[in-house]
């Protein structure tokens, strides 16, 4: 009678079970394809279009849109939950269905001429302190900037020295020394930009220098007669004067009728040069590349042996450790405008550079 | 050189910040809309696109005047606008006897189309039309989709890839349960697609996971397809690729069986028995020997050490 009567309760919970989860399931004969990261899912099973036509349209639409929905809110309950402010979290993972990028990913910016430089010869960012010791003010001060220590522009007397010229001011050389290397480093910097991004740089042209030699002169002269409304056509020639050079070539254009065997000997020649695919080998670039090869190992090997023995070196006593980053930015800025600039000629020009090249 | 092309140098903090935003990013924000009409519209149409709208609205731009443009025949304008308003997915409205009641939906990449699909709206019930209580804006939509059409068929498939993108909203990391009230469900069948919008009621069921009542709260499509833009494998691809640095990269040494469990594997050198430290005695003491024998035994690593 117990027994009996246990049975007859396993078998009621049983039913009662199979009750609560008939609710909630849904036969398919196909299984659903999900993927929960962007809440989705595709059902793969074929509609019976008959019973769309027997049954109310939008009938047989909300009873196939519920059974799917069941089936992926069973899917999503699944997922492991959590409870944040009073509400209940459930964690989403990755998507997987494959969507197209908005815009392609973003490039790596293309390292500077400095850099191309600094790699080349082994070259590393030093970490610079902050702050130095300043002598006059017996204080410690930034290196750069506001307040900083051995400020030269803040001198109220300068020293003449003895090879300079007594009547010269010596403020004033200071500023513009300033303001061409500013100007060059801008300049340095715009080249860069257009490095990276492939335009072609139109020539600098002529600069103005301290003293002009022969060749600049030239170059002047041929740029002047050229700087004309018809590009120097009608200009006048003087007598024993050397054609103008970098004038640019002449389109020459061989006879329509003439010389047949040249002629049929340069297409053999080019069927040739098209047949042989033997890629051509610049000695000279091979052996530049290997010598450059050569040197950054080189480099590297010295950098490695030179960091193991020195260590770090620092001018300052105590306070090194202070001040770390920062520099390293405005270090390597400036040693840019020193290196970088190996495409102009000289630093003088830089402003009146900048200047002509707004016409180009 | 100061005026480098497609160079937009920043003048102020503000203007580097709002360009920084427009950049290309390692993981994308989420793709905007914009929703516009053309020379020509019906009240349908007008209609449908300010439903779309809503069901898009944090993350759409809706056009309110005409734009007089024929996106398959030129698609320079779109292109235009999507680099003004910075956004990615397109929706387009027009009504003409030909196409009446059209709609083309689009994506662009790198701000030049992608894929853009028509469709015709042939019966339309907008939101306001059923009186239901609707869904709160930005509500993170459920996506379903039925019909076999969209697995066999490769313009389908490229609609549902279009409409998951287009309806998807944000992506995101958790959802909170009570919040999946929104389904949003695209039949194919006979040759139409039927989109239907539904408020999901959570009943309970006596277990955990509840039992769905659905309600329609609108806007409804039939739609039947017209011309489509497709992009070619070599541009889907291109669109498709992914950065390097957000691939997961395996793990060496490391997996799990079919239990969960993780394993891991070691690799070890083999040990040297003869450097085994045994029970300590007093008779087993090592005696110490010659130190002329240990010294060239020291010195000899020291050296090697300076040459590495």
């Amino acid at each position: 009678m117990a027994a009996c009567s246990v049975e007859e309760l396993l078998a009621k919970a049983e039913q009662d079970e199979a009750e609560k989860l008939k609710s909630i399931t849904v036969k398919k004969e196909l299984d659903l394809e999900f993927d929960i990261g962007n809440l989705l899912a595709s059902d793969k099973n074929r509609l019976e279009s008959r019973d769309f036509r027997e049954q109310k349209k939008e009938d047989f639409l909300r009873s196939l849109a519920r059974d799917n929905t069941q089936l992926l809110i069973n899917e999503i309950w699944k997922q492991p939950t959590e409870r944040v402010d009073e509400a209940i979290v459930t964690k989403l993972p990755d998507t997987v269905t494959p969507l197209p990028r908005e815009k392609p990913p973003p490039k790596p910016r293309p390292p500077t001429k400095w850099e191309e430089f600094a790699r080349l010869k082994g070259i590393q960012n030093k970490k610079n302190t902050n702050l130095v010791w300043d002598e006059n003010a017996k204080d410690w001060r930034r290196r750069w900037g506001y307040k900083r220590a051995k400020d030269d522009t803040k001198e109220w007397l300068i020293e003449v020295p003895v090879t300079a010229d007594p009547n010269e001011d010596q403020f004033a050389k200071r500023a513009t020394a300033k303001k061409e290397r500013v100007a060059k480093n801008e300049f340095n910097r715009l080249k860069n930009i257009a490095r990276a991004q492939k335009v072609k740089l139109p020539g600098v042209g002529l600069t103005p220098v301290a003293q002009q030699c022969k060749e600049d002169l030239v170059r002047a002269v041929s740029v002047a007669r050229t700087s004309t409304a018809s590009v120097g056509r009608f200009q006048d020639r003087l007598p024993k004067e050397k054609p103008p050079k970098n004038t640019g070539k002449k389109r020459k254009f061989e006879p329509l009728i003439g010389n047949f065997s040249t002629e049929k000997q340069k297409q053999l020649d080019l069927l040739n040069l098209m047949n042989g695919k033997k890629p051509k080998l610049d000695i000279n670039k091979a052996v530049d590349n290997q010598i450059r090869e050569e040197k950054r190992e080189e480099a590297a090997a010295r950098y490695k042996k030179g960091a193991g023995k020195k260590g770090r070196r620092g001018n300052m006593p105590g306070k090194g450790g202070k001040g770390k980053g920062g520099q390293t930015g405005k270090s390597g800025g400036g040693k840019g405008s020193k290196f970088g600039g190996q495409g102009g000629k000289s630093g003088g020009q830089g402003g009146k550079r900048r200047g002509k090249l707004g016409k180009h | 050189m100061t005026q480098l092309d497609g160079i937009v140098k920043p003048k102020t903090k503000r203007s580097k910040r709002f360009l920084e935003g427009r950049a290309p990013k390692l993981t994308e924000d989420v793709k905007t809309a914009m929703i516009m009409k053309g020379g020509n519209s019906s009240l349908t149409v007008t209609q449908a696109l300010k439903d779309i709208y809503s069901l898009k609205k944090p993350n759409a731009v809706l056009y309110k005047k005409k734009n007089i443009t024929r996106p398959f025949e030129d698609s320079t304008s779109l292109e235009f606008f999507s680099k003004k308003s910075d956004c990615s997915l397109f929706l387009f409205g027009s009504h003409n006897k030909k196409r009446p009641n059209n709609l083309v939906f689009g994506r662009l990449f790198d701000f030049h189309v992608l894929d853009m699909i028509e469709v015709g709206i042939e019966k339309f019930v907008s939101l306001s039309e059923i009186k239901t209580s609707k869904c709160p804006e930005g509500t993170k939509p459920m996506l379903v989709f039925a019909g076999e059409a969209f697995d066999t068929d490769n313009e389908h498939k490229r609609l549902k890839s279009l409409f998951i993108d287009f309806f998807r909203g944000p992506a995101v990391t958790a959802v909170r349960l009570a919040g999946l009230e929104h389904v949003l469900h695209f039949t194919a069948l006979e040759g139409k697609i039927y989109m239907r919008s539904y408020r999901s009621l959570l009943k309970k069921s006596g277990c955990r996971t509840p039992r769905i009542e659905l309600e329609e709260i609108g806007p409804s499509f039939d739609l039947v397809l017209r011309r489509t833009h497709l992009a070619s494998d070599d541009l889907f691809k291109l669109s498709h690729r992914r950065p390097k640095t957000l691939k997961i990269r395996k793990k060496k040494n490391i997996s799990r069986d079919a239990f969960g469990t993780k394993l891991g594997r070691v690799h070890m050198q083999k040990q040297d028995l003869s450097k085994l430290q045994t029970r300590k005695m007093k008779g087993l003491r090592k005696r110490r020997g010659p130190k002329v024998a240990e010294d060239p035994d020291a010195q000899a690593p020291k050296v090697a050490k300076v040459e590495g």
